[in-house]
């Protein structure tokens, strides 16, 4: 199977970067990584192994911020999942935008509705809701209650 | 730096119902940059999501979009039915299958007479939407609504397609494919649209990879990318069709993609409506008890490219995330590379060549010069200058003749 070769010689190349493995089948693969070499594996996957950037799903967890990087290889209809655990109190990480452009919206995205922070991301303005919300307000953070939520 | 024309189209859109802003910003008749704002009606929906039931969430994705509605509970279905570990059953796979391709069809043919009316086509216009009725009767005697279905649910569908029904569908089905036919045959052979659309917009296999674009967008550039045949799911890998690309990447491209898809369409629900005849009448559903803890990804194919959904579940009765890509949000970004170098009566076209869910909704462009402030052109001027080079088109090859 070609998806299963692909995630063989990953595992053999990056075995230094790479945290832990949940293989829920051999189409849907989790790859929790450090955070510091996020760059270099994603840049792997997309110009040397044909990835296809899909998203980002940031997710505010009791372990601190968790992104989750989809990547599919479309040939194989394989997901693939780089996943970061991120600091709670300073959530930042390298931006992926500068390797591509699918990437620029969705990490701005992040940036305003979880306070995540991207280095050297070439313009980290607002994507949504540019003038209509408090600034340091994160909305998608767990501890942000919204009005109907508090009046319970 | 030479003076520059800002041409806003928005905050409301005149051909699509979103309201978002582009400014264009021009060097006399050539678009020099673009810019996109939006978030103007900005929903919440992943937040909202995490409040209601497993069940619940799929009226609230239902209502992300009002065109390709089906293929939002689609991608949450596969992705809720990945962390249970369960499948359909074979009938609800070909019921499934049955409305994402309807669907196709009726979103498409709504393109088409869109894209018609803002070339000068109005007869296209007429005539697509026109085709496009009896797809929406159908899907109001299948599932009793028009537009929002609601047929999905995890484990299967609410409603069975009932054997008599079939020869209906079928009938219906037929005419939809003659007057296809008659539209595929207006658009390819006129040439007025071959000079118009040729060579306008276009977006390199480079550009599609880097943008990470999909669906007709990214086939209409020889990105050969569809979750149908790449990620089989629903009855996809049950019945034989091909994947329509094309090499151009201009809008007419897009346009040909679209069209063609149309006839792969039917012949999937033709061959589904086979399936259904095979199964047992009422066998719809799978009993589902408790939502397990863990993620599940969803994909599926809408009519604009694929919708993905990341859902992670902590065994309660709601997500505790849900994470929603639509395929306009790749698309619209590669506006940057597609628009920019085009003239202003084709930012229209190319704008709309992705098809990012629009209605006619003409109500606030209007253009300023960037200097004085000065009000120059309304929506109705900016669509007749469109038109008006179909017009002048047509007479330049009359002449020619």
């Amino acid at each position: 199977m070609e998806s299963e070769s692909i995630i063989k010689s990953f595992k053999e190349k990056f075995t230094a970067e790479i945290l832990e493995i949940t293989e829920k089948n051999h189409k849907r693969v989790v790859i929790t990584i450090k955070p510091d070499s996020l760059l270099n594996l994603a840049k792997y996957l997309y110009k040397d192994a044909g990835f296809r950037f899909i998203i980002a799903s940031a997710i505010h967890t009791k372990r601190g911020f968790e992104i989750h990087y989809h990547f599919s290889k479309d040939s194989a209809g394989l997901i693939l999942n780089l996943h970061v655990i991120l600091d709670r109190n300073n959530p930042e990480v390298e931006s992926l935008s500068n390797m591509f452009n699918a990437s620029n919206w969705i990490e701005r995205e992040m940036h305003e509705l979880f306070g995540i922070n991207f280095l050297n991301h070439p313009n980290q303005d607002k994507l949504i809701s540019e003038g209509n919300w408090a600034e340091g307000v994160y909305p998608y953070r767990k501890e942000f209650k919204s009005n109907s939520e508090e009046k319970e | 730096m030479s003076r520059k024309t800002l041409i806003p189209i928005g905050p409301y859109h005149p051909l699509q119902e979103e309201p978002e802003l582009f400014k264009l910003y021009c060097d006399g008749e050539i678009v020099k940059d673009i810019q996109w704002v939006t978030g103007y009606n900005h929903r919440s929906i992943e937040k909202l999501s995490e409040s209601k039931t497993y069940e619940q969430v799929f009226f609230l994705v239902e209502r992300i979009c009002g065109i390709c509605s089906t293929s939002h509970p689609f991608a949450f279905a596969n992705a809720v039915e990945e962390i249970v570990g369960i499948e359909p059953t074979d009938r609800a796979k070909y019921i499934r299958s049955i409305i994402g391709e309807l669907e196709r069809i009726h979103s498409h043919l709504l393109w088409v007479g869109l894209a018609g009316h803002f070339l000068g086509y109005n007869t296209v216009f007429m005539w697509a939407w026109k085709y496009r009725e009896p797809v929406l009767d159908l899907f109001e005697m299948i599932t009793g609504n028009r537009n929002s279905y609601a047929m999905f649910r995890v484990g299967g569908v609410r409603r069975d397609i009932e054997s008599d029904k079939i020869a209906a569908i079928r009938k219906i089905l037929s005419e939809v494919k003659t007057k296809t036919d008659l539209l595929t045959g207006a658009v390819m052979d006129d040439p007025v649209i071959h000079a118009r659309l040729k060579g306008v917009g276009i977006l390199t296999k480079q550009d599609v990879i880097d943008y990470g674009a999909v669906g007709p967008t990214a086939r209409a550039s020889g990105v050969a990318i569809d979750v149908r045949k790449d990620d089989p799911y629903a009855a996809y890998p049950l019945v034989n069709w091909k994947v329509i690309t094309a090499q151009a990447g201009d809008v007419f491209a897009k346009a040909e993609v679209r069209l063609l898809e149309m006839y792969e369409s039917i012949s999937i629900i033709e061959q589904c409506l086979k399936g259904l005849e095979k199964e047992k009448e009422g066998d719809i559903m799978v009993k589902v008890n408790e939502i397990p803890e863990g993620i599940g990804h969803g994909r599926a194919e809408a009519p604009r490219g694929e919708v993905f959904h990341f859902v992670v579940s902590d065994g309660s009765n709601s997500p505790a995330r849900h994470k929603i890509r639509a395929p306009s949000y790749v698309n619209i970004a590669t506006f940057k590379k597609s628009c920019v170098g085009q003239t202003i009566a084709d930012a229209t076209i190319t704008l709309a060549g992705v098809d990012p869910c629009y209605c006619c909704t003409e109500r606030m462009a209007v253009v300023y010069d960037a200097n004085s402030g000065e009000k120059i052109m309304n929506a109705r001027e900016l669509i007749d200058r469109s038109i008006s080079k179909s017009h002048d088109l047509m007479e330049e090859l009359k002449k020619n003749k």
